[in-house]
């Protein structure tokens, strides 16, 4: 029972962990560019799950005041990593454009959007020299 | 929970698929299920801006980008053993590190008592707006925000930079 | 090409409809959810969508290259100059408390408030839009020769 209730307390962090594990996983082991953008973004969504959680409080709702105007008791969700969180969603976008404008520079001027191959081409182009 | 898990099983998918146009439209379907929990956890604003940006503006910048590059993943070279390693052992490491956290949800975790709640207590005092998300985005951390548009702002700059065509007139 | 006019209709109808959305989502970022952000993204959606169906040429005769141009970095200027119009009434930068009568009861450093947070989301929403198209037409221009 015990654990059930840690398991259940911890179940939010626990998915991000795994998503934070799976970006990691897609960056560092594919070789295509594309997806390996694809998983900067996954990892940089985990890491907004990880703000936002803890900021959720069990019976509040969402920080827009009603007619109480905050002095009453009604309990509102933490609003400081909301916005934290908006700025990185928007800087995180305004990354993923500049990373796709590289890649189809790196396309155009190699052929091949595989970083092995890219790696491949410039080491010999550096040993023909 | 339940949403939490397709966001898994979603990721799982993105890993394996070899077609880069389903990763693609697995990446949309995974923001759009983001937004979702996003909205469960209390935070509408931060849902909105994640629907319209993830699923949106990301979606159709990596279609245009497939578009002008290749649709397929090349076969994989080196074997993904050590990657594998790596990333599980942080997995570990970290979820050691978040036993001693506190339970999802409690009012008076750290978090939610100090800064949180002296902007919740003062915001309609200062400012007589509704929305304490806009307000302490303009005008308690107004600076931040102007970061952020100067991020935009050069990030657009450089793309016209990298991929304009100046056309010859004449 | 039937499957063309089921999409022309229809965006006909969509269009406006998200750009009015957008304006709603931008001036009732007080109330409830919103702001500049989102705000942006959505009308430049509508205009992305545009030129998804009708091509890149007539979203070029309606949101011309150089107005997009011109006002990425406009939005910027505007909330810097919010910030630096707050010097000049007296405050420190991006003191909205004196932007309207300086110095301010407390009832005016609201009135200042409520018009500093307008000002700003209006920069925000200006540079968000004019960014995403211009990004738009930067991926869609460099296909065809």
């Amino acid at each position: 029972m015990n654990l059930a209730i840690e398991i259940a307390a911890h179940y939010n962090y626990w998915i991000t962990i795994f998503l934070m594990c799976a970006g990691l996983y897609i960056v560092v082991a594919k070789s295509n560019m594309i997806k390996t953008l694809v998983g900067l973004g996954i990892f940089q969504t985990s890491v907004y799950l990880l703000y936002l959680s803890p900021g959720k409080i069990l019976g509040g709702t969402p920080p827009i005041l009603g007619p109480d105007k905050g002095h009453g008791d009604v309990i509102y969700a933490n609003p400081l990593p909301h916005v934290l969180i908006l700025t990185a969603i928007v800087v995180g976008v305004a990354t993923l454009a500049l990373g796709l404008a590289l890649v189809v520079r790196i396309n155009e001027a190699y052929g091949t959007i595989e970083e092995d191959e890219v790696v491949a081409t410039v080491d010999r182009e550096d040993h023909a020299e | 929970m339940v949403l939490l898990t397709l966001l898994a099983c979603v990721v799982v998918g993105i890993t394996r698929a070899r077609n880069l146009f389903a990763v693609v439209v697995l990446g949309s379907a995974y923001s759009f299920l983001m937004a979702s929990v996003m909205m469960v956890l209390d935070a509408v604003d931060v849902a909105m801006t994640e629907a319209s940006v993830g699923a949106g503006i990301s979606t159709v910048l990596l279609l245009g980008a497939l578009f002008l590059t290749k649709v397929t993943e090349a076969e994989p070279r080196y074997s993904n053993t050590i990657p594998m390693i790596v990333a599980i052992g942080t997995g570990a490491m970290l979820v050691y590190g978040t036993w001693e956290l506190p339970a999802f949800g409690i009012a008076d975790s750290p978090v939610n008592t100090h800064v949180g709640a002296e902007y919740i207590a003062r915001n309609y005092d200062d400012t007589h707006i509704p929305n304490i998300v806009t307000s302490v985005l303009a005008s308690y951390r107004g600076f931040d925000t102007l970061g952020e548009v100067t991020v935009i702002f050069t990030a657009g700059i450089a793309i016209l930079a990298l991929l304009k065509r100046f056309r010859q007139k004449g | 090409m039937r499957m063309d006019v089921i999409l022309r209709v229809t965006a006909k109808f969509f269009i406006p409809v998200t750009i009015l959305f957008g304006l709603y989502v931008q001036l009732h970022g007080d109330f409830g959810p919103g702001g500049g952000f989102q705000a942006g993204v959505i009308i430049a959606a509508a205009v992305i969508f545009y030129a998804i169906v009708w091509g890149k040429d007539a979203a070029e005769r309606v949101v011309p290259q150089w107005l997009v141009e011109l006002l990425v970095p406009m939005g910027v200027l505007i909330y810097a100059g919010v910030g630096i119009y707050g010097i000049m009434t007296g405050g420190t930068y991006l003191d909205y408390n004196g932007l309207v009568h300086s110095p301010p009861t407390h009832d005016e450093a609201v009135h200042g408030q409520h018009w500093g947070v307008f000002l700003v989301e209006i920069g925000v929403l200006v540079t968000v839009t004019a960014t995403m198209i211009a990004i738009f037409y930067a991926f869609a221009g460099r296909g065809k020769e």
